[in-house]
């Protein structure tokens, strides 16, 4: 059999999702931010929930989000996603709300919206991408960049005496009684990424079941930030970033 | 409450703020989104004690802080819903991002500023020192915000109502800016019937950018202020330049006392134009023929009105409780052909009417 | 064990050639053409498409969704 006769669409498998649109997304070559908007567009379709979804994009590179999904969005201030995404879902309570923030949104500028929304247990889905950088701004200092990383505004490393430790912000967000499912996961390998399609679509259906705050990691690389290539980012992640962000489950209830 | 009055008028006896919480669920508002500061924390607090969520379904919620405040409301305003934040000066100026995107994404919005003496923590006493934030955009960008200037409980309810009005017919964030004595003083206050909340199909309609889920037949909608290519974000602003300029012809409200023949003009707003309408009865009952102008929008501003009495007067007076912010306005309408004075109160003290009346005559004397 | 085949197409002009696909597939069937696509990508092609188990291991990976995938038992 050629390649020819099996590219058939009765043999099809895999292909990209219809909620994903063809707008080519503006992200680096490799960047993870692509592949876990390919996930939430396989999700949201399997579910059917086209109708029903409001995404909350951030200010950082996903910003544009709202241009690759072909659901409704809102475009937050950058920090406040968990905020529009609390009075969303509470003046729409049967629709599907779910923020998109990268790690200088959701763990510095908005740390506060995040703790509270969370806090309050609104039945909201946090996914929540930690690639250990400002990727859209060139590659500054996030609160998750890690000890000794080098950034444009850490040149020389991170170090504690000038800027604190890297911060566990899904850790903390484990231990409000608001959140009912903590996860950290990554996209780097089919397995992985097979993981996070799970735990976001888990997280989508906590959301419409109302039980409380759910929060999807996914520990990301950002190559151009961290000046690697994307396979070389993957590699570095697995070294560095998952020592300090241990994947699994932080709860689950 | 009295069921059989749920859709008329009432007549109470209340607070400022109050009123504007009874205003607020009447007129269908959909979602309220608040911190508490004095002297406006009235209106949290009687929307919680009230429960909406009972009747008309509204949602009142309690947020973390201002910024989060604002941006709720930025949340409920792209669904569509009548939403709305109050707050007093401190609370405010940490809003001005929120409010800024707000007039970006072109959402209608109302925000309360029932404002205090500033700056910094300042006092919880009553001062309109806010004029300049509210009217020449406290936040970045080049936006301009309607701005409602209540001087009477009745009005605090009355301006909610047109607020929400106003936000949604140009699609723009709305600002009732009152003062601590507004929001703190009891008045009788007819109270506007009641009008349903929005259904979604209705919203739907009305609102067809509104973000409640795509169906299939419909591209997705997107709320969003930012615009990388220059010449877009040209295009939104000239959109927004000519939107305002309809504003200034369509919607200039203001109200006058005794300006017919008046050769004096004072020019003053909210708690001050109360004070100022003694002053004018005052200068009356000596025989000065004094008038006041009170403007009720304060964006748009009524300049052409106060530039008419600028042919027909000798001299005008400007009272704010501020070091005088108003004023500019009221020397841009004039335009050098009459002088135009100030007097004024900071930090929270409200000038008496004898005070007022004082000046006036330093400026007849002038 | 049944034997598999399969067969995989690029969307050219979506792939950025980020590479991440030929690093993935678990039969080597993938590498960065020497030609690029019209924004300047090297994009990724089977070299080797006989390799091909259509096990989709390249297209879960890809974040740009430019990967399709088929799958024949033979
Ligand atoms: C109030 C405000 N402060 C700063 C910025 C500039 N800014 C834009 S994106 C960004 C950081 C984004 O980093 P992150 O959230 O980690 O997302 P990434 O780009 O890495 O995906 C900053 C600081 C802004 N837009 N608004
Ligand atoms: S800068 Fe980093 S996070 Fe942003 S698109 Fe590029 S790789 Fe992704």
């Amino acid at each position: 059999m050629t390649t020819n006769d099996i590219i058939n669409p009765a043999n099809l498998v895999y292909a990209k999702p219809s909620v994903l649109n063809d707008v080519p997304m503006h992200y680096c070559p490799g960047c993870t931010h692509g592949v876990i908007h390919k996930l939430i567009g396989e999700i949201i379709g399997e579910m059917g929930f086209q109708e029903k979804t409001i995404g909350i994009a951030p200010v950082g590179c996903a910003v544009f989000a709202y241009k690759y999904l072909d659901i409704d969005w809102q475009q937050a201030a950058h920090g406040r996603a968990p905020a529009l995404a609390t009075a969303v879902k509470r003046l729409l309570p049967d629709r599907l709300v779910f923020t998109y923030q990268g790690d200088g949104d959701l763990a510095a500028i908005g740390t506060a919206e995040t703790i509270h929304a969370c806090n309050r247990g609104e039945n909201i889905a946090i996914i929540f991408i930690n690639n250990g950088i400002y990727g859209m701004t060139g590659g500054q200092m996030a609160p998750t960049t890690l000890h000794g990383m080098k950034s444009s505004t850490s040149p020389n490393g991170r170090t504690v005496p000038l800027n604190g430790y890297p911060l566990d912000i899904t850790k903390l967000l484990a231990q409000l009684d608001g959140t009912c499912y903590v996860t950290r996961q990554s996209a780097h390998t089919v397995a992985s990424v097979r993981k996070t399609k799970k735990a976001i679509q888990k997280a989508f259906e906590n959301s419409m079941l109302g039980k409380g705050t759910s929060i999807v990691e996914v520990v990301s690389t950002c190559n151009s930030g961290w000046k690697l290539s994307p396979a070389d980012s993957n590699t570095w992640m697995v070294e560095n970033m998952f020592p300090a962000y241990p994947l699994g489950d932080l709860k689950d209830i | 409450m009295n069921n059989k009055k749920k859709d008329t008028e009432e007549v109470r006896l209340m607070k400022g703020n109050e009123a504007i919480a009874h205003a607020a669920i009447r007129c269908g508002c959909d979602g309220y989104f608040g911190y508490p500061i004095t002297p406006q924390s009235e209106i949290m607090e009687t929307l919680m004690e009230l429960e909406p969520w009972n009747t008309t379904g509204m949602v009142v919620l309690q947020a973390e802080s201002e910024t989060a405040s604002i941006n709720m409301v930025y949340g409920g305003a792209g669904c569509g819903k009548k939403s709305m934040t109050s707050s007093s000066s401190p609370g405010v100026s940490l809003m001005q991002e929120g409010i800024s995107y707000l007039a970006g994404a072109e959402l209608p919005a109302v925000i309360v500023n029932v404002m205090r003496g500033g700056p910094g923590l300042g006092t919880i006493q009553p001062s309109q020192a806010d004029y300049f934030q509210t009217v020449k955009g406290g936040g970045h960008g080049d936006y301009k915000m309607i701005t409602l200037a209540p001087a009477s409980v009745q009005e605090m309810a009355d301006h909610t109502v047109m607020a929400f009005d106003l936000a949604f017919k140009y699609l723009t964030p709305v600002m009732i800016l009152a003062d601590g004595v507004i929001g703190q003083m009891m008045e009788k206050v007819v109270l506007p019937p009641f009008q349903p909340r929005l259904t979604e199909e209705e919203i739907k309609i009305k609102c067809p950018w509104a973000t409640l889920g795509k169906p299939a037949n419909r591209k997705p909608n997107y709320i969003y202020s930012l615009q990388l290519e220059a010449e877009e974000m040209e295009d939104l602003n000239l959109r927004l330049q000519s939107r305002y300029r309809t504003i200034e012809k369509n919607e200039v409200l203001f109200e006058e006392f005794d300006c017919e023949d008046a050769e004096y003009l004072i020019v003053a707003f909210g708690t001050s134009a109360r004070v100022c309408q003694k002053a004018v009865e005052m200068a009356r009952a000596q025989g000065i023929k004094a008038g006041l102008l009170r403007p009720i929008t304060l964006f748009p501003f009524p300049t052409e009105q106060i530039s008419h009495y600028a042919n027909q007067t000798k001299g005008m007076l400007t009272v704010e409780m501020s070091a005088g912010q108003m004023v500019e306005d009221v020397r841009l309408a004039v335009n050098g052909r009459v002088p135009v004075e100030f007097y004024g109160r900071m930090g929270g003290i409200v000038p008496s009417p004898d005070d007022v009346f004082e000046a006036l005559k330093k400026l007849i004397v002038k | 064990m049944a034997k598999v085949k399969g067969a995989i197409v690029v969307n050219v002009e979506r792939c950025k050639g980020c590479n991440l696909c030929v690093v993935a597939c678990p039969s080597k069937v993938l590498l960065l053409n020497n030609e690029a696509n019209s924004k300047g990508y090297n994009y990724s092609y089977m070299a080797d498409p006989d390799s091909c188990v259509g096990c989709s291991a390249c297209a879960y990976v890809c974040p740009d969704a430019c990967i399709t995938v088929y799958r024949v038992k033979l």
